[in-house]
């Protein structure tokens, strides 16, 4: 078995130590099937879908913004603000994401084409496609490989060690989150690498670099720019641009959000990198099917997030429509269950609030949250300051007394 | 002052550049195309407003062009793009009305058995869709008269090889309630047309041609080969006995214009030909995939990715994850068939068939299943 070859923690049993090679392979041909039903079925209805969804974001999107022209009443900026976030949550989620995975490519349309569409982010979209579809989908959950595990800013796993500068990760998370459109096109072009490393001198660099600033400028210039200067005319120049403002953090903070609960909650497994050498393809599927996470709910909330909710089966099969995801999860899920695997399904607010609490968690040295108690709150502030002002020697032996008192209380229990 | 505010060519050129920063990532365009999607400006479309049975496999559409259709000469095809089982496909069909009075334009098709496109057109095709179009094409076009002189032409169709054919003939000849309509340009013009079909019943515009026969417009040759045989192209003297004198138009299956060009070669005859499927492709295991760009020839086998037997042999290609899901190595196939190694589903560009610029495959995930052109 190379696929999860991390030592479980206390407490914590390998999720598939259950599972022979050929019941790996059992699983992946089903799970073939599965995918070929859709594929054999793809058509008319489908193509009708996702036009459906593009017009009706379009006349969104264009509807909003007219009335935003009048944005100085109130009423007019409330319905317009509201419209455009959704709108532009459509647009990310929805339509953008999903095209770019090249889910709608085989209605050979060219304008719905993974290879010619442009999308309503900071982020180019062909860089986007590179650190997306091809890193973070081929390295699923890969501490090390996959840096959409906390985008190269956050601690994820309890493996990696702690180091003062965790504490701040809750914060950056939440900056990420309202400006995440830019945290995005920063780490696609890796911006942090490059600076690390040095090398932003790289022609490479230089010229995805200069794409993102392109992409941002013209961003930039439509939602505060031309469409403000347009509301000018009914004096509504300053409320314009905080509408747009508005729309562009309520859709960071929702695709965030979204983004979030697919990799973060807990129960869901991170991989070592070395797991992945000569994986297999039953050994890939079955580490995007533990690698991701489910958003229970209706199917507005489906849409919203573009299906994301699926992300299960969307990162089994990145390329199928994603108005199918929905029809093919009740097979996922029992493949799941008969396999004795954990299907990771769960309200989006119970995900949100998971995948929030695994990054407090994690900012703070592991185990002290578990056994921080309001009694005990002095000592463990204490012994967290130590931590925290104290060199690596310091840390590591108070990490260590407090893993061992964690095991105690384990067996206690 | 600017002059580029001055001139409407600079005032145009800036309220667009307006327009689209207002826009992006999308173009104006694609606000426009909600409301107006046959406007000056817009890409071409048609949409279909009436749909017209001709016999038990064949329909004729009559399409509202965009408003940029500039127009077509009686004989000329157009390609069509429309959708089917939600997959645009694109074909050659003849235009099968002169340019009409009302702006729109006709095509009639016949359904050919397994024709994907042809079988959607003329049982499932709704008026009121929205088609693809490009300019009208072709050189099948009628001679201009020389001046004094009548100009004695022959076609030979079969099949549908008639529907450029009737292009020309209802141009020349109008037919209203009151009858067939003499115009002068009609005169100068002396035809005959052979026409050849399975059965009288199957044949598409027999009605048409015969009324044309009966009123003295054209003299009609009808070769129904449950009544007549098979037509013999020796015969054709017998049958066209002033064949020396005519400038002959061939449009049928690639049989019968290999045997006309045949003929008249023998004869030192003047043909001109049109044929709208050149290529028939056959799915097999592997073949030589040329990259056009880079004038690179590779031999594929069946059971590999293109992409590794390309990189094999040197050529540089985009990639990403090899194994389907990324979508980084996709390149447009000009001609060809591939198979994808996952489902063993089959992927054919055919010039002529398939868009302009190719289809646009996966090279990590398929295999050539015959000859390939990609645009690399």
């Amino acid at each position: 078995m190379t696929t999860i070859q991390k030592k479980p923690r206390i407490g914590q049993v390998n999720p598939i130590a259950h599972l022979t090679t050929e019941d790996l392979e059992a699983m992946a041909v089903e799970l073939d099937a599965i995918r070929q039903s859709v594929v054999d079925t793809r058509g008319e209805a489908d193509a009708r879908y996702i036009r459906r969804v593009i017009k009706t974001q379009r006349s969104l999107e264009l509807g909003s913004r007219v009335v935003l022209l009048a944005s100085i009443f109130p009423p007019a900026w409330i319905v317009g603000t509201a419209g455009l976030s959704v709108a532009k949550i459509l647009e990310n989620m929805e339509i953008g994401h999903n095209i770019l995975h090249g889910q709608w490519d085989w209605m050979r349309d060219p304008k719905i084409h993974s290879t010619t569409w442009e999308w309503d982010s900071a982020t180019p979209a062909a860089q986007w496609k590179y650190a997306h579809n091809e890193l973070h989908h081929n390295f699923t959950n890969v501490i090390g490989k996959d840096n959409d595990l906390g985008y190269g800013i956050m601690r994820v796993d309890e493996d990696q060690p702690w180091l003062p500068m965790h504490l701040g990760q809750p914060l950056w998370n939440f900056v990420n989150a309202l400006f995440f459109e830019y945290g995005i096109a920063a780490y696609d072009v890796e911006l942090r690498g490059a600076m690390l490393h040095k090398t932003t001198k790289d022609p490479k660099f230089q010229r995805e670099f200069k794409a993102v600033l392109a992409k941002i400028r013209r961003q930039v210039t439509k939602d505060y720019v031309v469409h403000p200067a347009a509301s000018a005319l009914t004096g509504s120049f300053l409320t314009t641009i905080a509408a747009n403002f508005t729309a562009n953090t309520v859709r960071n903070l929702w695709s965030h959000s979204v983004i979030m609960c697919g990799h973060f909650p807990e129960g869901v497994q991170t991989f070592e990198k070395r797991s992945i050498d000569g994986e297999t393809k039953p050994e890939w599927y079955v580490r995007q099917m533990l690698g991701s996470a489910n958003i229970s709910g209706s199917k507005l909330m489906h849409i919203m997030t573009g299906n994301l909710s699926h992300q299960i089966e969307h990162h089994l099969f990145p390329d199928l429509p994603s108005n199918r995801y929905g029809e093919i999860a009740p097979k996922v899920k029992d493949l799941f269950e008969r396999y004795g695997l954990d299907y990771c399904e769960r309200p989006l607010s119970q995900q949100v609030y998971s995948a929030w609490h695994k990054v407090v968690r994690l900012s703070l040295p592991n185990g002290w949250l578990d056994q921080t108690t309001t009694r005990n709150l002095p000592g463990q502030l204490k012994r967290l300051y130590q931590m925290t002002t104290g060199g690596p020697k310091v840390r590591r032996a108070l990490q260590a007394r407090m893993t061992q008192e964690n095991r105690r209380m384990a067996k206690a229990a | 002052m600017s002059t580029s505010v001055d001139t409407p060519r600079g005032w145009r050129a800036s309220a667009l550049k307006i327009a689209e920063a207002a826009t992006h990532p999308l173009v104006p365009a694609d606000f426009l195309d909600l409301f107006a999607p046959l406007r000056t400006g817009a890409e071409l479309r048609g949409r279909i407003e009436s749909i017209h049975p001709e016999t038990a496999d064949a329909a004729t559409l009559v399409i509202r062009p965009g408003a940029d259709w500039a127009g077509h000469v009686p004989g000329q095809y157009v390609r069509i793009g429309i959708d089917v089982d939600g997959v645009r496909n694109w074909r050659a069909y003849s235009l099968t009305h002169g340019p009409r009075a009302d702006g729109r334009i006709s095509i009639t098709v016949k359904a050919v058995p397994d024709g994907k496109v042809s079988n959607h057109i003329v049982r499932d095709s709704r008026p009121g869709t929205l088609v693809h179009l490009e300019q009208a094409a072709g050189e099948f076009v009628l001679p201009t008269p020389v001046p004094g002189q009548r100009t004695k032409l022959l076609f030979v169709t079969a099949g549908s090889g008639i529907t450029p054919v009737i292009g020309m003939l209802r141009n020349l000849f109008p037919v209203t309630d009151a009858g067939v309509v003499r115009l002068a340009r009609s005169a100068a013009y002396d035809i005959t047309v052979v026409h050849v079909a399975p059965s009288h019943p199957d044949s598409i515009f027999s009605r048409d041609l015969e009324a044309l026969d009966a009123a003295g417009c054209i003299r009609l040759v009808a070769r129904y080969d449950d009544e007549h045989g098979i037509l013999d192209l020796a015969d054709l003297e017998t049958l066209v006995p002033d064949l020396a004198e005519r400038t002959t138009f061939g449009c049928g299956p690639g049989g019968l214009l290999d045997a006309l060009a045949a003929h008249h070669d023998a004869r030192g005859l003047p043909l001109y030909v049109e044929q709208f499927r050149v290529t028939t492709i056959v799915a097999g295991e592997g073949g030589t995939v040329a990259f056009d760009r880079t004038g690179a020839l590779v031999s594929c086998d069946g059971a590999r990715p293109i992409l590794e037997q390309a990189e094999e042999a040197g050529v540089l290609m985009p990639s990403g994850c090899r194994m389907g899901i990324c979508y980084q190595c996709v390149l447009p196939m000009r001609e060809g068939v591939v198979r994808d190694l996952r489902t063993g589903e089959l992927t054919t560009a055919v010039p002529g068939e398939t868009p302009s610029g190719g289809v646009l495959i996966q090279t990590c995930i398929n295999a050539a299943a015959g000859p390939c052109h990609l645009d690399h």
